[in-house]
């Protein structure tokens, strides 16, 4: 690739607007570097499900015309990316699922609508465990995704397509949805940033349903400032989502700069666990210790009932589960198998389409929901729910921002726990308590492994309070060079 | 086993052998799993089932325009002009 091409890569979304408005960069240009960039590091990542040039380079001739006219907006002509269960109105959108091998959705989500009327371009879809079931990006129907910084480990997941794609820097940024950890944790494999923002604060209309009173989507981005930029683009009240916080519009980074003295962090002991990887053990610490030479203060906290948040989470997401995807039956949309009867068709479609990983989450659903059960999982659940969102209730009491790491491990291997479903789910150990209690958290990048593997490390915040997070992540970034750094040789060989 | 069967019937999945077999097991250790929060003392907690204070979101009675019919009928698997069409129900 030519020297300026690779310059045009390097560059986050807000330095992109800056040579927009300043007219030395076209979006027209830039569309074609990366998907150049694209045809030449996907056979080593695997990162894309739908790769839409002409789409793109349509937005970017639009993008080209409003900046001619000085109409541009913040993300007009920015490169971005979209998880495979965001619905994009005429490009495929598959879930990374055989049930939805060809479904073309006949509207946008309210987050693509957004972005689109900013003049963002989209450059495709992004791999991901079928329907957000998984940890590791392995459960998706049809391709492997690696992680950019080895490719014989996962990018993590659900949205391991979408961090992978902004670490290998085929995309400028992208979008995710975390329902237990599925923004957080990849991001953390990968060395980007994302965002779980407070349940409500981002429309839910067009994100194919998951567990519906966990799931929100959220930016993944290279910097906080483009995180900011993403999450202010998508926010904001939606009548299509009745779920959707009746919130006024923020202005994100606007209080980025104010900087953090005086500020309270907690950290909570029961995160420190056994079998924590003692290198992402060691790279928290030496975080919070940057984090106070900013100014701020630390206290110990307590969130007591984080050693049940994998049960609850597990019970919950399934059964919520279990009645979304009984939509799936062959008449509509996707996949329809099955000669015989009514009954027959509902059989051989399910059985057909969905994966392993999302039939054990049906069955464990529908068991949990079932008569003579329902008490004693399902509602014992959403009990034990409570007891943990009062945790989170208590220890803001003490402080503004929680610090934890984002996952025990830097990215485990490929095939490492892809046949073990419980260990699988205990590596979420760290982001599920935050979706059962409906707050936001980010991940940035505070280290590496002596394998060169990315280290992410986890605030969480006060619901609706997006802003003081990004304000401690970006002091963070303007003291550290972890999210500067980038994965190498993608373009040699192959795997 | 028979569990494994008839759960698998409500859900109106149709599991091979292998997948019965592997899926008891499994299903099993998750589930033995979860009995950890018999632990927790809940009697006087209420549930959380959605983290939103608000109940009801009402919004004005308007018409609005719907999709494209043709747009939303594409992606049938199997069609009679406006129509869906599926097997025999009765």
């Amino acid at each position: 690739m030519m020297e300026e091409a690779m310059e045009v890569l390097t560059l986050s979304a807000h330095e992109l607007y800056e040579r927009f408005r300043r007219k030395d960069l076209s979006p027209v240009e830039v569309a074609e570097v990366y998907l150049k960039r694209i045809e030449e590091v996907e056979g080593r990542v695997g990162a894309y499900l739908t790769v839409d040039p002409e789409g793109a380079l349509r937005q970017a001739r639009e993008a080209e015309q409003r900046w001619r006219k000085g109409d541009g907006a913040p993300l007009t002509g920015v490169p971005l990316a979209m998880k495979d269960n965001i619905c994009t109105k005429g490009l495929r959108t598959t879930c990374a699922s055989r049930i939805l091998y060809n479904f073309v959705p006949p509207y946008d989500a309210t987050v693509i609508k957004r972005l689109k009327e900013q003049g963002a371009v989209i450059l495709g879809k992004t791999n991901m465990d079928e329907f957000a079931m998984g940890s590791s990006t392995e459960n998706s129907g049809f391709q492997l995704t690696k992680n950019p910084w080895g490719v014989e480990r996962t990018p993590g997941g659900s949205s391991g397509g979408s961090a992978a794609a902004v670490a290998a820097r085929e995309c400028v940024a992208a979008l995710g949805s975390d329902t237990g950890g599925s923004i957080r944790q990849p991001a953390a494999f990968c060395g980007v940033v994302g965002m779980k923002p407070t349940y409500g604060r981002v429309s839910r209309y067009g994100l194919v349903a998951f567990a519906s009173s966990l799931d929100q989507i959220g930016p993944i981005t290279r910097d906080v400032e483009d995180c900011a930029l993403l999450l202010e683009a998508i926010s904001g009240h939606d009548p299509c989502d009745s779920t959707s916080a009746p919130m006024p519009k923020e202005d994100f980074r606007a209080c980025l700069g104010e900087g953090i003295e005086g500020l309270r962090l907690g950290v909570p002991q029961e995160f420190f666990i056994e079998g924590m990887d003692p290198e992402v053990e060691a790279s928290i610490w030496e975080a919070i210790r940057v984090l106070k030479g900013l100014g701020a203060r630390v206290e110990e906290i307590s969130l007591p009932h984080t050693d049940y948040a994998v049960a609850t989470y597990y019970i919950i997401c399934t059964a919520e589960a279990s009645s979304n995807l009984a939509r799936y039956d062959g008449v509509k949309y996707g996949l329809r198998e099955g000669e015989g009867d009514l009954r027959e068709m509902y059989l051989e479609t399910r059985s057909k389409g969905f994966g392993p990983e999302v039939k054990r989450r049906i069955m464990l659903g529908t068991y949990v929901l079932s008569a003579g059960y329902y008490d004693a999982y399902y509602r014992k659940a959403s009990q034990v729910r409570t007891l943990i969102r009062e945790d989170f209730d208590r220890a803001f009491d003490r402080c503004e921002v929680i610090v934890t790491p984002t996952s025990p491990t830097p990215a485990f291997g490929l095939g490492e726990k892809v046949h073990d479903p419980l260990q699988m789910y205990l590596s979420d150990i760290f982001t599920i308590s935050v979706n059962l209690a409906g707050v936001p958290a980010l991940s940035i990048p505070c280290g590496f492994s002596g394998d060169g593997l990315p280290i992410g490390l986890q605030l969480i915040g006060k619901p609706f309070d997006e802003a003081t997070l990004l304000r401690v992540a970006h002091a963070f970034q303007q003291e550290t060079d972890y999210h500067l750094r980038s994965p190498e040789n993608l373009t040699r060989g192959g795997p | 086993m028979q569990e494994v069967e008839y759960v698998a019937g409500l859900a109106r999945l149709k599991l091979s052998e292998e997948e019965k077999e592997l899926f008891t097991g499994q299903l099993n250790t998750i589930l033995q799993y979860m009995d950890k929060l018999n632990e927790l003392d809940t009697a006087d907690v209420e549930p959380t089932f959605h983290v939103v204070p608000h109940v009801n979101a009402f919004r004005e009675d308007e018409p609005q325009r719907s999709m494209e019919r043709e747009e939303v009928m594409a992606n049938a698997p199997s069609r009679k002009g406006d129509f869906f069409r599926v097997p025999r129900i009765l």
